[in-house]
């Protein structure tokens, strides 16, 4: 991650006073000796990160063992330890981005209002910015004036769109997005799809046969399938990756607005229930404001740790 | 998941522990820990978890078990009640100037909570009660957001309002207003960009147009899916802004829906409307209590517990017609007094039992006796064995003497009190020949305390 971009989470991070890092760094702060009320107040803090009582406790039985075998007694060493663990557990699988070397489709998907139009808009404008030749394929014909809003970010990024009719058939825009592509010789084609709780039959079925066709029509592509997660969702999320991940092979997440004070503490969850690795993070409304997901830019932030360069330029 | 075992844990972290008696502070702390973790993982606030569990916590030790219930049921069952009474039982409705004064409403909250739907919904319904709404597109930021309001507007029959997105919120809000007067619309409903609660540009420009024209409603969309973080949404906007209500959408979902639990609580504004589906006629009132069994998450339990308390009532109506037959029959003892001093108590007090009586005319509460006196009325009664109790007949001084002592009152207290009950029972006699009708229940009445018959039924005060 860029280090312009590490400065910003970290601003975000340090705007409100209950920030979640503050609140980490809080507790390394007030305990010096790791003793059980030490424990009991980190393993608040990870639980008002949004990292669930099951991650957490499984990150807090890791803590204990590691702290009972190599026989640590200050809380910094503590500290040590949860940015290892947990930067280890976000790290990237080797095969990760690969698909940015071949032709790929990015099936974006996810529940309603979490990002997926922008994401795709700041995804068009990142694979262009490298070079690429990029196709955006507006599969949401379902809300009022998707279609509208995707057109705008195609014209920010200046990439060509594909469109249906409100109230056609998404699968019929991914037919005409699939045979432009390969006419016109696209290495990336994104696939906006219409907001839909995964919870809803139909409606999953429906991205069901849309991920088919791709994969059909587009056999020798890569297909990556990514969901765009609200950084501010709690619990739910995983459900959301659960049901997600039923219809299409999810193959990374997209961590939305973590330019907020929510730092998507669920994704670490997921990630260890799931092993969907982050692929990319929003940090804002601007085109620019996506990067691809560096675990050890996003822990250190969550913890706060002090950038090396920032500290220099003090 | 995790929550969908909770009962089971419950039943076993419980089980052949007795089912009666009161609840200790251990079978209080053992079961709120499950019921802390249900609520975090249900993602209200940690904060809010924190406080509600010890407050719950002071209620909840000491609190008879109901029978049919372990411990862990009863304080789960103390626990949806208090939650119910957080979540704010009653369905608070949305408030509409009366006649044709128009009302202002302003929809507020993060990126994509769902506000430009809402505030379309919402059209629809105010419509539906012959209102004449204006939907105003005030979001001039995210591509498109215009479009998608004014589209929805056409389809819920609204009238619309747009400056286009070149123009300020606050110009826009002010001429939507005036708009509003020259149109006869008499409910405006202001969308706004999605901001987050720490963008101090933005969230200056909402106070702006607060300050610029008047707003009845200002209501906060909250996503019913959103973690930790709402609580900090909810009140940073409803210090900066000022929220008269929150809309919890996306409810159609399944998540437990915390999020209502940790904005209702820091804000204590209600949630007016639960959005329950992208179609825009989905839009519902909040139910407190179905939300909080739904945030709770433990609906086999809550069942259960139905269940004993209509069992538990069953019981006690079983209970009542058998005294009520005694009554009739005239025998009376002291171990009726007993009973019929623990079902005034479980049954709403003594007005409640003798409302319940036929025959017996409404009580009001300073006809009933005082929660003291009764206490030490029981006292007496417990002080004597079971032999006294059935045949009041046997008890010679020394045993008097005795019962005095060990319910530490004054030989003298004891005295008064058995022979006020002699008298009542005297009177029951008499009562139990009548045979029914207007005659012997008023008697009955009397006797029930008004007359002074059962000792410490009397009026407050009298006996002492
Ligand atoms: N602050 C912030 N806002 C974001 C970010 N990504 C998206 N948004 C905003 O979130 C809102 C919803 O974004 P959309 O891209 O329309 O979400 P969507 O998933 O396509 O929504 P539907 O298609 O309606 O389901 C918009 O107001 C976006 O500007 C981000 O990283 N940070
Ligand atoms: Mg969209």
């Amino acid at each position: 991650m860029a280090d312009g971009l590490f400065k910003r989470l970290k601003a975000s991070l340090t705007k409100s006073r209950n920030s979640i890092s503050e609140n980490l760094n809080n507790v390394f702060l007030g305990y010096s000796e790791i003793d059980e009320d030490f424990y009991e107040e980190l393993e608040e803090r990870l639980i008002m990160a949004d990292l669930g009582v099951n991650a957490t406790s499984r990150i807090m039985d890791r803590l204990r063992e590691r702290v009972k075998a190599e026989n640590l007694t200050h809380t910094s060493s503590c500290r040590e330890i949860l940015i290892e663990e947990i930067t280890g557990q976000m790290a990237m699988p080797p095969t990760a981005y690969v698909f940015l070397n071949g032709r790929t489709v990015l099936f974006v998907i996810g529940v309603n209002g979490a990002g997926k139009t922008t994401s795709v808009g700041k995804l068009a404008a990142l694979f262009k910015g490298e070079g690429k030749n990029v196709l955006i394929a507006a599969a949401d014909t379902y809300r009022a004036a998707a279609t509208e809003q995707l057109v705008e970010w195609a014209n920010r990024a200046d990439v060509p769109i594909i469109t249906g009719k409100e109230g056609a058939d998404p699968a019929s825009v991914i037919y005409d997005a699939v045979h432009a592509a390969q006419a016109r010789n696209i290495d990336m084609l994104i696939v906006d799809t219409a907001g839909r709780l995964h919870n809803k039959k139909n409606l999953m079925e429906e991205l069901r046969k849309m991920s088919r066709i791709i994969n059909k029509e587009l056999p020798f592509w890569n297909q990556e399938n990514l969901i765009v997660l609200d950084g501010t969702t709690g619990q739910n999320a995983l459900s959301q990756a659960h049901e997600f991940g039923d219809v299409t092979r999810l193959t990374g997440i997209i961590l939305t607005k973590l330019d907020g004070t929510a730092k998507g503490g669920i994704a670490i969850a997921i990630v260890n229930e799931l092993s969907i690795p982050v692929k990319y993070i929003g940090i804002g409304e601007g085109i620019n404001d996506m990067t691809p997901f560096d675990p050890n830019a996003y822990v250190r932030a969550l913890f706060d740790e002090k950038d090396q360069e920032e500290e220099q330029h003090d | 998941m995790a929550f969908e075992s909770l009962t089971d844990k419950l039943t076993n972290v419980f089980k052949g522990l007795r089912s009666k008696g009161k609840l200790t502070e251990e079978d209080v702390r053992v079961a709120l820990k499950e019921v802390k973790m249900a609520l975090l993982e249900a993602d209200v606030s940690f904060k809010i978890v924190k406080q509600f569990i010890n407050s719950v916590s002071e209620r909840a030790v000491g609190e008879e078990v109901l029978t049919g219930l372990n411990p862990a049921q009863m304080v789960i069952k103390i626990v949806n009640e208090e939650l119910t009474k957080l979540m704010g039982e009653e369905v608070t409705e949305l408030t509409l100037n009366p006649g044709g004064k128009m009302t202002v409403i302003m929809m507020c909250g993060l990126q994509g909570s769902g506000k430009t739907t809402t505030a379309a919904k919402i059209a629809g319904k105010v419509k539906s009660k012959g209102k004449s709404p204006l939907l105003v597109a005030g979001d001039v930021y995210r591509p498109a957001a215009v479009d998608q309001l004014k589209v929805n507007a056409e389809k819920v029959g609204s009238e619309f309002f747009s400056m286009g997105t070149e123009v300020s919120p606050v110009t826009i809000a002010k001429e939507a207003i005036q708009y509003a007067e020259s149109h006869h619309n008499n409910v405006v409903i202001l969308d706004t960009a999605g901001r987050l609660q720490i963008d101090e540009t933005l969230m200056q420009e909402l106070i702006d147009i607060k300050n610029a024209i008047t707003i009845d409603e200002t209501l906060l969309v909250v996503d019913a899916m959103t973690g930790q973080e709402a609580v900090n949404v909810a009140e940073t906007f409803n210090e900066k802004i000022g929220i008269d209500g929150i809309v919890l959408s996306k409810l159609d979902g399944d998540s437990r829906g915390g999020a209502a639990l940790s904005a209702r609580a820091v804000t204590g504004k209600p949630i007016i409307f639960a959005g329950m589906g992208e179609k825009l006629g989905d839009l519902e009132p909040f139910y407190p209590d179905r939300m909080a069994s739904r945030i709770l998450g433990m609906g086999d339990v809550l069942t259960l517990i139905d269940k004993a308390v209509e069992a538990k009532q069953e019981a006690d109506e079983e209970k009542e017609r058998q005294m009520a037959a005694k009554l009739k029959k005239g025998s009376f003892d002291f171990n009726m007094y007993l009973e019929s001093m623990k079902q005034m108590r479980s049954m709403g007090g003594l007005g409640g039992i003798l409302n319940m009586l036929p025959g017996v005319g409404k009580i009001s509460d300073d006809q009933l006796p005082d929660e003291k006196e009764l206490a030490r009325m029981e006292a007496i009664v417990l002080s004597m064995t079971p032999r006294e109790r059935e045949n009041p007949k046997i008890l010679t001084p020394q045993r008097k003497f005795r019962i005095a002592k060990g319910s530490g009152n004054d030989i003298s207290v004891v005295n008064r009190f058995i022979k006020q009950f002699e008298q009542a029972q005297k009177m029951m006699k008499q009562m139990g020949g009548m045979k029914r009708g207007r005659h012997g229940m008023g008697a009955l009445g009397g006797l029930m305390g008004m007359g002074g018959g059962i000792p410490g039924m009397g009026r407050r005060g009298k006996f002492f």
